[in-house]
């Protein structure tokens, strides 16, 4: 592999990226503040002052954490599969496939700008949020490296998912049955310890539930899981669905006839 | 060493359609050659695999001595692609699009930018720069494809059906611009349905016909396979009748329209010779069709059965 060559196509795929999110902002950022605003104002505010407390924290405060790691994984997601799936649609995915690209570069330029979205639909929740609410964090490293990680994760599913896509309906499917439930259910709203013990057991099957609690260990400093669980765990996903993605890319699945 | 070296290539689709039956050909560096075939010939699936856009099936591929098996890189940096379909971000400026791809091929956007630039001038397309690729014309979007496929000065240009629905205007620049990039040293394939196009452009010529190629060889070489050749001669006075030719067939389309049949072993001198014995005074004279088009269609048939003249 030429290492020059690479750097400056990953700096181009990057750009290119960023430059989608920032063209189409009103389909890429809007929609998650205005979704998440709208958690805050009625989980938050109007059933949270009738719940109480969660795990010593105003309802209002427990729940922001998940929220901000829901809207940064739902977007990393998003914005990798459309991207992809976009440009194997139009053909314009040859423009990278006829160059010396490597397909390592590939993911790795779309997984940067999956996280580059990630992270600042994040920002933007985080903001939103302070205004319902005080939040300060207690573990900064461990706050930034699992929303990070989480990012990651995400972005690399959603590559996999265009890869696999032949129509539209295939980037939506995964999404609305998949990860919509398992991030409903991964401990955003509510503490798994307020399950039965059956459930408990079912729920630790969720990654997302790793996830939600690291980072809201890093925020909240409570959590129902292990953090070194919740890194093993995700530390394994990236590096199994990033060598998943290269050997789908390597085999030309999804992308060559 | 060849610009492109192609051997025993095979490809069966998944649908269990062989495409390709084992071609080879060699493509030597500065050449200007010509791939045709009917439709599903399998010239794009040739096209496809060499610029790793399909998989073969089995068969070696070398692109400048490179193996696209073992060094796929290195032989993909030799290429620029001209598709048969767009496929443009059609959202993405003309711009971007061109300076996109100068980076994916390791060019800095500094120089990225300059290059844009200058093939853009050269194909017309700078005043459109900034603006999205689906705002231009069907025309503008063929340039934009070839202005993207030489940013990175490709030693091996491959053009699939480049001109198909351009306006003749526009196809007749491109083929000038055409050969002032083959003559600067670039190495071009073509594949067109414009048999004109081939006979105008390309030294050497490849006809596929269902995933073998029937025919490879020199333009000349080939165009001298022509068994015959049908003319059309516009008469300075009207005729009745078609004149009897000793040696030539005619027939006669319009009152001022002779259509006259030269085999391969008689000339256009003796026609004259024979047109001056018969008084009759002609104005100008053309091919009924493309040279090329006659042989092409004498190769397919003879290969179908359907009993056309075959070239020799």
């Amino acid at each position: 592999m030429d290492i020059a060559v690479n750097w400056v196509a990953l700096k181009t795929l990057v750009r290119k990226e960023v430059i989608r999110v920032a063209r189409i902002w009103v389909q890429t950022i809007v929609p998650p503040a205005i979704t998440m605003t709208l958690y805050f104002i009625i989980f938050g505010n109007l059933i949270g002052r009738r719940i109480g407390e969660m795990g010593g924290f105003d309802y209002m405060q427990y729940i922001a954490p998940g929220l901000i790691m829901m809207s940064v994984i739902t977007n990393s997601y998003g914005n990798v599969v459309s991207s992809f799936f976009g440009a194997k649609y139009g053909k314009h995915i040859e423009e990278m496939l006829v160059s010396p690209m490597s397909n390592a570069t590939i993911i790795i330029g779309h997984v940067a700008g999956g996280v580059i979205r990630g992270l600042m639909v994040g920002a933007l929740v985080t903001m939103i949020a302070l205004g319902f609410t005080s939040l300060s964090i207690e573990h900064p490293l461990v706050t930034i490296s699992i929303v990070l990680l989480a990012s990651i994760v995400f972005a690399l599913l959603g590559f996999a998912n265009a890869v696999f896509a032949k129509k539209f309906d295939d980037i939506s499917i995964i999404p609305t049955f998949i990860l919509t439930p398992l991030t409903y259910l991964g401990g955003v709203f509510y503490s798994i310890t307020l399950l039965p013990e059956f459930w408990q057991k079912v729920s630790l099957a969720n990654p997302i539930l790793y996830m939600v609690n690291a980072f809201r260990y890093g925020i909240l400093g409570v959590s129902d899981i292990s953090i070194g669980y919740a890194y093993l765990i995700v530390v394994t996903f990236v590096v199994g669905l990033f060598t998943m993605n290269l050997m789908l890319l390597n085999r030309g699945i999804g992308i060559r006839e | 060493m060849y610009a492109l070296s192609i051997k025993q290539l095979t490809k069966t689709y998944s649908n269990g359609l062989q495409a390709l039956k084992g071609i080879d050909f060699d493509v030597k560096p500065g050449d200007f050659y010509a791939m045709l075939g009917p439709n599903g010939a399998g010239k794009t699936t040739v096209i496809g695999i060499v610029c790793s856009l399909i998989n073969k099936t089995s068969g070696k591929v070398e692109i400048f001595g490179h193996d696209i098996d073992t060094d796929v890189e290195a032989a993909k940096a030799c290429i620029g692609l001209v598709p048969q379909e767009l496929n443009l971000n059609i959202f993405d400026s003309v711009l971007n699009i061109v300076v996109n791809q100068a980076g994916y091929y390791g060019i800095g956007r500094k120089l990225a930018l300059q290059k844009a630039e200058q093939y853009l001038c050269e194909l017309r397309l700078w005043d459109r720069r900034f603006d999205q690729a689906r705002k231009l014309s069907g025309g503008m979007k063929r340039r934009l494809m070839i202005a993207r496929a030489l940013i990175h000065e490709p030693k091996l240009l491959m053009l699939d059906e480049p001109t198909a629905g351009v306006d003749i205007e526009i196809r007749r620049s491109m083929w000038d611009f055409l050969r002032r990039i083959n003559a600067a040293g670039t190495t071009i394939i073509l594949t067109t349905h414009y048999l004109e196009e081939a006979e105008n452009l390309c030294r050497h010529v490849a006809i596929i016909d269902e995933g073998k190629i029937i025919e490879n060889a020199r333009m000349t070489t080939v165009l001298r396979k022509l068994q015959r050749e049908v003319f059309v001669l516009s008469l300075r006075e009207p005729l009745s009748e078609a004149p009897v030719l000793a040696e030539f067939e005619t027939s006669l389309v319009e009152d001022y329209e002779l259509e006259v049949t030269v085999e391969s072993g008689n000339d256009l001198n003796t026609l004259f010779a024979r047109l001056n014995e018969s008084g009759i005074s002609v104005v100008s004279l053309r091919n009924k069709a493309s040279r090329l088009e006659e042989l092409f269609m004498g190769l397919v048939e003879s290969k179908q059965g359907t009993g056309r003249a075959v070239p020799s």
